[in-house]
């Protein structure tokens, strides 16, 4: 009998995270499924063209959707594009570089930089941020780069670009803290090896840790890119909330996360009910489509063969 | 403090002892601070009923009313017909009290400014972009305005101050309301969007040449400056909670009760305000509670309306509250 009293718990485990796993796919599934029903008018009334379309008028009941989905993408690349070096290189600096005594004391900040709540960041957004980027940061990226599109127009200080940098700031601890756990989990004999060839602390950083660690970091960045897709009440208060497409990153824009949170409360007719519905569906495909598109690079960058473990 | 939390504990044993009949309610955010008040001072009055309301918005609380799961909705703009249409039996509005919106502004030195509806419609149209067009500049003699740019902000969450500020706008410009029109939230054709009275009032502060709108009673309990609109008799009022209950008793109310009082024909009127409604099925499915809740309306009416004040809202003119108290005591159950 004792065979089978140890296989028990064994067996039994198994169902249990077997269960813990579908779970998970049933409730995105649930999730989907209950947006679909609920924007099926939407989509009955609008098709495709809801996607494409830029008029989003409540009076009339017209919706569209291609707004918003732009504004999604662009805060959140704007807030990829500055938080990805920036949390890499904090945490390179904390395994690589940093003297023992202070890792401690800038990990615990970092982490703290999580635990504020999203709504604190909005309102420092407001109060502090938005007027020191209106009279400094965005003044000088128009005197400097002024010759772009993306720094031309009008200056208001709430905009895409400012949006961009409070979900930058925000998802920075994610991106720094699972950086750090990938290059702790590089081996010490990659760091040796490349040392006994006569490597630099520079080239041992670039050959050794980065290179081998590179998959590791790109899913961090991928965990940041999640959080920054469906962040809200932070970037509502900053982005200026228009739903308008404009090359300059100094306008106003709008996020699907941050139309939905404005305006589910008050939508009263069930067209306009149903289009929010629909924006929540697309938001939910954006995402998914995004890390779909992140796993096939990060596949192809496996591919790539550097010839390293993994 | 520590006073304060035994009261509360007490209440709370107090309440689950005596197992009293929750009436439940849901809907509109801006009369929220006056009907906590209500059901808070009422509870002392009748020991025996609590209320538990919910500040989902005027569109969760149309929603629930329709759908029969809560007593009572609230909402701060009248249903459209096509969703008094959705109801199971006779819906009736209720006005409880009324608000002001007010436009407020971010000038150097923050002058006392005057406004008519057309230039403010043009404003939010984009037409009027600087401080010292001609438009602004001719009601305000005296007054150094800016060559600076208007930055327009509106709320961007969906909102009954919104609703107001864009029913006024579209009765007194033609072009607005073929362009925009009237609702929770509109597809703005110019500035920024900020989310609540406080998103609002941050973006106003923060912007120098910004100008905005918010409730009354937020634009006092913040010291914001607001301006003077001119009415529909010509006079340039200024906000102010007499000059609401003068636009309520100029104001056009029909039977049903589903008004709009933005640019009442009152000397004294002041022009962007609206009223706020509970949404109460005619005839009541639960007897009893169905009676409590028409001794707590009578008692909102009279008692009730007297806090509002205090509270920076419009109480309802004798007038409209007489009847409002008929139309109550028609509610059977």
């Amino acid at each position: 009998m004792l065979p089978a009293g140890i296989r028990w718990p064994d067996i039994s485990f198994r169902w249990l995270a077997l269960l813990a796993a579908v779970t998970i796919g049933v409730l995105i599934a649930l999730v989907g499924w209950e947006l679909y029903q609920g924007s099926r008018m939407a989509i009955g009334q609008f098709g495709p063209r809801f996607l494409v379309s830029s008029t989003w008028n409540p009076v009339t009941d017209q919706y569209g959707a291609w707004p918003f989905i732009y504004g999604t993408l662009v805060s959140s690349a704007i807030a990829l594009i500055i938080a990805v070096p920036l949390g890499v290189a904090t945490a390179l600096y904390l395994t690589e570089l940093a003297p023992m005594r202070i890792r401690q004391p800038v990990i615990m900040v970092v982490e703290m930089l999580a635990a504020v709540p999203s709504v604190i960041f909005g309102l420092w957004g407001i109060f502090v941020l938005i007027p020191w980027l209106r009279d400094h940061l965005f003044v000088w990226l128009k005197t400097t780069l002024g010759f772009l599109p993306l720094f031309q127009g009008p200056i208001y200080g709430v905009s895409m670009l400012a949006g961009g940098i409070v979900v930058a700031i925000m998802i920075l601890p994610i991106i720094t803290s699972v950086s750090r756990e990938i290059l702790r989990s590089v081996p010490n004999l990659q760091r040796e090896a490349a040392y006994a060839l006569g490597a630099t602390h520079w080239e041992v950083m670039r050959i050794a840790v980065l290179s081998y660690a590179k998959r590791g970091l790109f899913g961090a960045s991928v965990l940041g890119l999640g959080r920054a897709l469906g962040e809200t009440m932070a970037v509502t208060m900053v982005i200026g909330n228009r739903p308008e497409v404009s090359a300059s990153l100094f306008a106003p824009g709008y996020t699907l996360a941050s139309v939905i949170a404005n305006e589910f409360t008050e939508a009263t007719t069930d067209l306009y009910l149903s289009s929010l519905f629909e924006l929540g569906l697309v938001l939910l495909a954006v995402t998914i489509l995004v890390n779909v598109i992140a796993q096939l690079m990060l596949r192809s960058l496996a591919g790539s063969g550097t010839g390293k473990i993994n | 403090m520590k006073k304060l939390l035994i009261a509360a504990c007490i209440g709370l044993f107090a309440s689950v002892a005596s197992a009293q009949m929750l009436i439940n309610g849901a809907g509109a955010t801006f009369p929220q601070p006056i009907y906590t008040k209500w059901f808070d001072q009422y509870s002392k009055i009748d020991t025996s009923v609590r209320f538990n309301y919910q500040g989902i918005g005027s569109g969760g609380g149309q929603k629930q009313i329709l759908a029969e799961t809560v007593d009572f909705g609230a909402s701060d703009g009248p249903m459209s017909d096509e969703n008094i249409s959705k109801a199971p039996r006779t819906l009736w509005h209720i006005p409880t009290v009324a608000g002001a919106v007010v436009v407020s502004y971010n000038l150097p030195g923050n002058p006392a400014l005057k406004l008519d509806g057309p230039t403010l419609a043009n404003i939010y149209l984009g037409k009027v972009t600087k401080w010292n067009d001609a438009a602004i500049a001719s009601q305000n003699s005296g007054v150094n305005l800016p060559d600076q740019d208007i930055v327009v902000v509106h709320r961007s969450d969906g909102s009954g101050t919104s609703y107001i500020f864009t029913d006024y706008l579209s009765n007194v410009s033609s072009d607005w309301k073929a362009k925009v029109g009237k609702n929770t939230s509109v597809n703005w054709p110019a500035g920024l969007g900020g989310k609540g009275n406080a998103g609002v009032t941050g973006q106003i502060k923060q912007s120098p040449g910004a100008i905005g709108y918010v409730e009354l009673a937020y634009a006092k309990q913040n010291s914001l400056p607001y301006a003077d609109m001119k009415n529909s008799s010509g006079v340039y009022i200024t906000p102010s909670i007499d000059s609401v209950v003068e636009a309520l008793a100029t104001a056009t109310i029909p039977e049903d009760f589903r008004f709009s009082m933005v640019n009442a024909p009152g000397e004294k009127a002041y022009p962007i305000a609206g009223a706020t409604w509970i949404l109460v099925y005619q005839q009541q499915k639960d007897a009893t509670k169905g009676k409590k809740l028409v001794e707590f309306l009578k008692w909102a009416y009279v008692d009730g309306e007297k806090m509002a004040a205090s509270l920076d809202y419009a109480p309802l003119p004798a007038s409209v509250q007489e009847r409002v108290l008929k139309r109550i005591a028609q509610i059977t159950y």
